[in-house]
C-alpha cells in the first residue's frame, strides 16, 4: 500500500541542483561565440531623438556592429498590449527601440554588440546621441489637467472604464455613515533576484531563444506576431528562472531585440542586465491614487462603495499594464455584502517606466482600498474592527454567494479563519496592553491590524477572459508519459520559477497513478518540448495545471485499464486500481501499471484498436475562478518620539482550499507576507519631477533584509474549492494581497488617539513621525 | 595584463586579467563557475558572496587582481565526496530556498557567520545575513536552516 502523496511536506526534488550552483540561469549558458549586447538608455524622461551615432564605436576593438533604433525601424515591431480593457482605449506604437521618442529614463535608443561585456560597456561611451528635451509628465492628476504637456499625441487618458451595480445614490442618500478617503498605492519595482537575461542563437532559419521570463509560451506567440518571424521557426526555452513575482510576465523590448540582433548578425548574442538597468527598466507595480466612498448603517451595515481609481500606467502599455487596475475592478467589496457598488478607473500615461503584473496585480490594491476602509468606518462608529467585518462579510452557509461585483464566491468561511487567527493571536489580550499603554501614554504604543481578504486565483476561465477582452485563453495543459521502464515523465505548460512545481507535480502524478513519487520526472520550460502551455502567473499553476496533471493521468489510468483487462482477459469493469495495480475482483490475479507501460512499449500482445503507448494529455479550463481567503493579524509598536515602526507579531490564517505540499504553501505564504510588508514599510520608486528615478540600485530602493522582518505565525482552515476537482484556491499571492493593509491598519491603529487617521506607505520612520508632528503642531 | 595565480575549489589556475576585472566574472566567465550568481551591481544583495581565504566576501566587489594568491571556495566546493555539506541540506529540509538565486550567497554567508558563532540565536541570523537579500521566502525557513545547519555542523565537529 503505497501513502498519499498529496498532503505531505515532501522535500523538493528542485533543491539539490540549486544548493550546490549546478544551475541554469539565462546569463550561465553559453553558446560557440556567442556576442554581448549591451543598450544605451536615454537619460531624458521625455525628448524627441535629433541623432544618434553610432559610428565611433563600431570602430573599437571587439565591438562587433552598433545599431541605434532607426536601424530597425523597419523590422522591430510594436511591443504588444495583450487587454484593451474599454472601447476608449488608446494603444500607443511601443517600438522596443527609440526612433523618434524617448518617453520615459531608461528607454532603449541604441546598442553595442561586442565580444565580451567589458567592451561592449566601453562602447556605449561612445555613442552619440542628440535629445532635444519635452516636458516630463510625472503626476497623474496634472497629467490629465487640460493644460498639461502630451505624452502621447491622442493626450494622455489611456482608458476609462466603469462598473456599476445596484442604485448608489440610494445606498448614500440619508445614509447615517459616509467614509471617504483617498489612498495612494505607491509605485513598486519587483525586484526578482535574478535579473533578466536573454539569449538568442539562429541557424540560419530556425531561433532559439532563452528567456529569464515566466511566460515562455506566450512570449513565442508574441515574439512571432511582433517580428513576423513564423512562430513554428521559434522555439522559447525559460531554463532556471531566479523569481518573477510578475515583473518576469512580459514581452520585453530586450527580448525582440536580441532576437533581431541574431538574425541580424547570424550569431549568438546574449543580454543581462545590471541591477541598475533593471530598476529603470523592469516594469513597475502598483501607483494608483484611490478615491473611496462607503455609505453605511449606524450599526455599520454597509449601504454602498463607491471607488475611483486614477492608475498610472507610465509611458507606454505594455502586455497586460491596463488589465492589471481592472483585476481589482471586482474586488474592492471584498467579502462583504453590500446594496451598491460602482468602480471607475481611468489609466493615465506619464513619462515613467510602464506598470505591469506585480505580485498580486490588482488585488493588493483593492483589497488595500477596502481594509483601510472598514477600519475607518470601525473607528467612525466606535467598534472592533472584526465586529464591523462580522456584520458584513458573507456567512459560511451563504456560499455559493453572488457578490454585488457579479463575481460567485464558491466556497469560504470567514468566521473560521477569524476565529482561529484572534485565538494564535491573543487578540484581546494584545488589546488589553494596548489601552494599558494609551493609560499610560507610553511613548510606544502598541497597534493592531485586521485584515480579512480575499481574491480572485486561478487566472482564469477562457469564457471570462474573452467576456474582459483578454487576447488569450486561461486553460493550461498537462501531457503523462508512461516509460518503457515505468517510471513516469509530466509535462507541463506551468513555467516554474521558484514554486516548486517539480515537486508538487510529482506527488499528484504519484497518487493518480500509483507510482513512486522518485519515479516522476517533470518537464516544463521549453517550448519544443512542453508544447503547450499558458505559464505561471495569477496563482492558476495549481488551480489550472495541477489539475491538467490530474486529468492526464486519468485518461492514461483508463488506457492502462484497458489493456490490463485485454492481459487479464475480463473486462474492464472487473478490474479494480489500487497502489498502482489493476487487480481482477475476487482474484489475486494483477497487473502493475509498470507492467502494462512495458506491455505497451513492446506492443506484442496490444488488443484491436489500442495504440502502442502509455500516455496523454489533457487541458483544463475552470468554470469560474477560484476564491483563497483569510485572515491576518499584525501588532505593531509603534516609537511615537522617533516614528519607527516595529512588527512584534504577524498572525495568519488563510483558507487556499485543499493543499498538495504543506511546506510549499508554507513558504509561499512566508514570502508574499514580507512583499506586503515592504510595500507598507520599505519600499518606493521614487521619480523626482523632472522623470528621473531616484531609486535606480538596492541601495536606493530597500528590500527588506532578515534583520527588518519577524518571524511569522501560519496557520490554515481548508474549505475546498468547488471549481477544479483538486479543490486547490491557489497561494502565491495571498500572503501580499493580506499583509499590506494588515501592517497599515496597526500603525494607524496605534496612532488613532494622537489623532492620525492615516499614514501614506511607505510608513518609514520620517512618515510616521513627520505625521506625529503635524497633529503635534 | 596582471598575472595572477588563485585556487577556486581546490583547483589552482594561472590567468591573465585585467585590471578592472571583477573576480564574479573571473569566476563565472573564465574559469565557468556559474554557482556564484550576480544579483546586483552595488554589493546590497549578497548572491555573489564567497569565501576567500575562509572570510566571505561579495565577489562583485572583489577583483580579480585582489585574488592572487588566495584560496576561494564557491558554492559548487562546499560539498565533500558527492555530498552536500550540512547547511546546504539543513537549507532543504527547511525548505529555505524558492527561486533558489540568492541559495549561494546565503550558504557560503550563513557558514561564515557560524565562525564567530558556532550557535547564533535567531537574533543573531538576522543581523548576521543582513547583507543577503532573498525576495522569495520572507527569510523564516532560512533562519531556521541555519539553526539546524549549526547544531549539525556542532556535532560534526565535537570531539566525541
Amino acid at each position: 500500500m503505497t501513502t498519499q502523496e498529496v498532503g505531505r511536506p515532501r522535500r523538493r526534488k528542485e533543491d539539490a541542483r540549486l544548493l550546490t550552483g549546478r544551475t541554469q540561469w539565462t546569463d550561465n549558458l553559453t553558446r560557440p561565440g556567442v556576442l554581448h549586447v549591451m543598450f544605451l538608455r536615454s537619460p531624458m524622461a521625455h525628448a524627441r531623438i535629433e541623432r544618434v551615432d553610432v559610428s565611433a564605436a563600431r570602430g573599437l576593438p571587439g565591438v562587433v556592429a552598433a545599431f541605434s533604433g532607426r536601424d530597425f525601424a523597419g523590422e522591430q515591431g510594436s511591443l504588444p498590449c495583450a487587454w484593451p480593457v474599454s472601447e476608449d482605449i488608446v494603444i500607443p506604437d511601443h517600438p522596443p527601440m527609440a526612433v523618434d521618442e524617448v518617453r520615459y529614463v531608461g528607454e532603449a535608443v541604441a546598442c553595442v554588440i561586442a565580444t565580451d561585456r567589458y567592451r561592449a560597456a566601453d562602447a556605449l561611451d561612445a555613442i552619440e546621441v542628440d535629445y532635444e528635451p519635452l516636458p516630463a509628465v510625472v503626476d497623474m492628476n496634472e497629467a490629465l489637467s487640460p493644460g498639461s504637456p502630451k505624452v502621447h499625441e491622442a493626450g494622455n487618458k489611456a482608458f476609462s472604464a466603469t462598473i456599476t451595480s445596484g442604485d448608489l445614490d440610494a445606498a448614500f442618500r440619508d445614509a447615517p455613515v459616509v467614509i471617504d478617503r483617498t489612498y495612494v498605492q505607491q509605485r513598486l519595482i519587483p525586484t526578482a533576484m535574478e535579473p533578466r537575461a536573454v539569449m538568442a542563437d539562429t541557424d540560419g532559419e530556425s531561433f532559439t531563444v532563452w528567456s529569464s521570463t515566466q511566460i515562455p509560451h506566450v512570449l513565442r506567440v508574441m515574439l512571432a506576431v511582433v517580428t513576423g518571424i513564423p512562430e513554428h521557426r521559434i522555439r522559447v526555452i525559460a531554463p532556471d528562472v531566479g523569481g518573477g513575482f510578475g515583473s518576469k510576465l512580459q514581452v520585453t523590448a530586450e527580448e525582440v531585440l536580441c532576437l533581431l540582433l541574431a538574425r541580424r548578425l547570424g550569431r549568438p548574442v546574449k543580454w543581462t542586465e545590471s541591477r541598475s538597468e533593471g530598476n529603470l527598466t523592469v516594469h513597475h507595480g502598483r501607483d494608483q491614487i484611490q478615491h473611496i466612498r462607503l455609505a453605511a448603517d449606524a450599526d455599520g451595515r454597509i449601504r454602498g462603495l463607491q471607488v475611483s481609481l486614477l492608475a498610472d500606467m507610465g509611458a507606454y502599455l505594455m502586455l497586460v499594464t491596463p488589465g492589471i487596475p481592472m483585476l481589482g475592478a471586482s474586488l474592492f467589496n471584498s467579502i462583504y455584502k453590500m446594496d451598491a457598488y460602482e468602480f471607475n478607473c481611468t489609466g493615465v500615461f506619464t513619462t515613467k517606466m510602464p506598470t505591469d503584473a506585480y505580485r498580486g496585480a490588482g488585488r493588493p490594491e483593492a483589497t488595500f482600498g477596502i481594509e483601510r476602509t472598514m477600519d475607518e468606518l470601525a473607528a467612525e462608529l466606535d467598534l472592533d474592527p472584526i465586529e464591523v467585518r462580522r456584520r458584513n462579510w458573507i456567512r459560511h452557509e451563504e456560499f455559493p454567494y453572488t457578490t454585488i461585483a457579479g463575481l460567485t464566491y464558491d466556497s469560504g468561511n470567514y468566521e473560521a479563519a477569524t476565529d482561529k487567527a484572534l485565538s494564535l493571536f491573543g487578540y484581546d489580550k494584545l488589546r488589553a496592553e494596548q489601552a494599558d499603554r494609551r493609560d499610560r501614554r507610553d511613548p510606544v504604543q502598541l497597534g493592531i491590524g485586521v485584515s480579512t481578504y480575499t481574491e480572485m486565483c486561478g487566472l482564469a476561465p477562457s469564457r471570462m477572459l474573452g467576456e474582459a477582452n483578454y487576447g488569450a485563453g486561461g486553460w493550461e495543459h498537462a501531457s503523462v508519459r508512461m516509460l518503457p521502464t515505468g517510471k513516469v515523465e509530466v509535462i507541463t505548460g506551468t513555467s516554474p520559477h521558484g514554486q516548486g512545481h517539480v515537486t508538487s507535480w510529482s506527488q499528484i502524478a504519484a497518487d493518480a497513478l500509483g507510482v513512486p513519487f522518485e519515479d516522476i520526472t517533470v518537464l516544463h520550460g521549453d517550448t519544443a518540448v512542453a508544447h503547450k502551455g499558458m505559464d505561471t502567473y495569477g496563482s492558476r499553476s495549481l488551480v489550472i495545471g495541477g489539475v491538467a496533471v490530474v486529468k492526464a493521468c486519468d485518461k492514461v489510468r483508463e488506457k492502462a485499464r484497458k489493456l490490463a483487462a485485454h492481459v487479464l482477459e475480463c473486462s474492464p469493469d472487473d478490474l479494480d486500481f489500487e497502489a498502482g495495480a489493476f487487480k481482477v475482483r475476487g482474484t489475486d490475479q494483477s497487473r502493475t501499471i509498470q507492467e502494462l507501460a512495458y506491455a505497451a512499449f513492446t506492443a506484442h500482445d496490444l488488443p484491436d484498436g489500442v495504440e502502442a503507448r502509455l500516455d496523454s494529455d489533457a487541458t483544463f479550463d475552470p468554470d469560474n475562478y477560484s476564491f483563497p481567503h483569510g485572515t491576518h493579524l499584525c501588532a505593531v509598536e509603534v516609537d511615537t518620539e522617533t516614528g519607527m515602526v516595529k512588527i512584534r507579531s504577524y498572525v495568519a490564517v488563510d483558507d487556499v482550499g485543499t493543499v498538495i505540499n504543506p511546506l510549499i504553501v508554507e513558504g509561499q505564504v512566508h514570502g508574499g507576507i514580507a512583499q506586503g510588508i515592504a510595500q507598507a514599510l520599505f519600499e518606493e520608486a521614487v521619480y523626482d519631477a523632472d522623470g528621473n528615478l531616484l531609486t535606480t540600485t538596492m541601495a536606493d530602493y530597500l528590500l527588506p533584509s532578515a534583520a527588518d522582518l519577524p518571524s511569522f505565525t501560519l496557520d490554515r482552515t481548508e474549505t475546498p474549492a468547488t471549481s477544479n476537482p483538486l479543490g486547490a484556491k491557489g497561494v502565491g499571492e495571498a500572503g501580499t494581497i493580506a499583509s499590506t493593509p494588515a501592517v497599515v491598519n496597526a500603525i494607524v491603529d496605534a496612532l488613532r488617539p494622537h489623532g492620525i487617521d492615516d499614514v501614506r506607505m511607505p510608513c518609514t520612520p520620517e512618515r510616521v513621525w513627520r505625521a506625529l508632528e503635524g497633529v503635534r503642531r | 595584463m596582471p598575472r595572477i595565480t588563485v585556487t577556486v575549489d581546490g583547483v589552482t589556475y594561472e590567468e591573465d586579467v585585467e585590471p578592472r576585472l571583477l573576480l564574479v566574472h573571473l569566476l563565472r566567465e573564465r574559469l565557468g563557475k556559474t554557482g556564484t550568481p550576480v544579483g546586483c551591481d552595488t554589493s546590497n544583495c549578497g548572491a555573489c558572496t564567497v569565501l576567500l581565504d575562509g572570510k566571505s566576501v561579495k565577489s562583485c566587489s572583489v577583483l580579480a587582481a585582489q585574488a592572487d594568491g588566495c584560496d576561494v571556495v564557491t558554492i559548487e566546493g562546499l560539498g565533500a565526496n558527492g555530498s552536500m555539506h550540512p547547511m546546504q541540506r539543513a537549507f532543504h529540509e527547511e525548505h529555505a530556498l524558492q527561486c533558489g538565486y540568492c541559495t549561494p550567497g546565503m550558504v557560503m554567508a550563513a557558514i561564515d557567520l557560524l565562525r564567530d558563532d558556532p550557535d547564533p540565536s535567531e537574533e543573531t541570523i538576522r543581523q548576521g545575513l543582513e547583507g543577503n537579500l532573498c525576495r522569495c521566502t520572507g527569510y523564516c525557513n532560512i533562519v531556521r536552516a541555519v539553526r539546524r545547519g549549526a547544531q549539525e555542523m556542532g556535532q560534526a565537529v565535537s570531539p566525541s
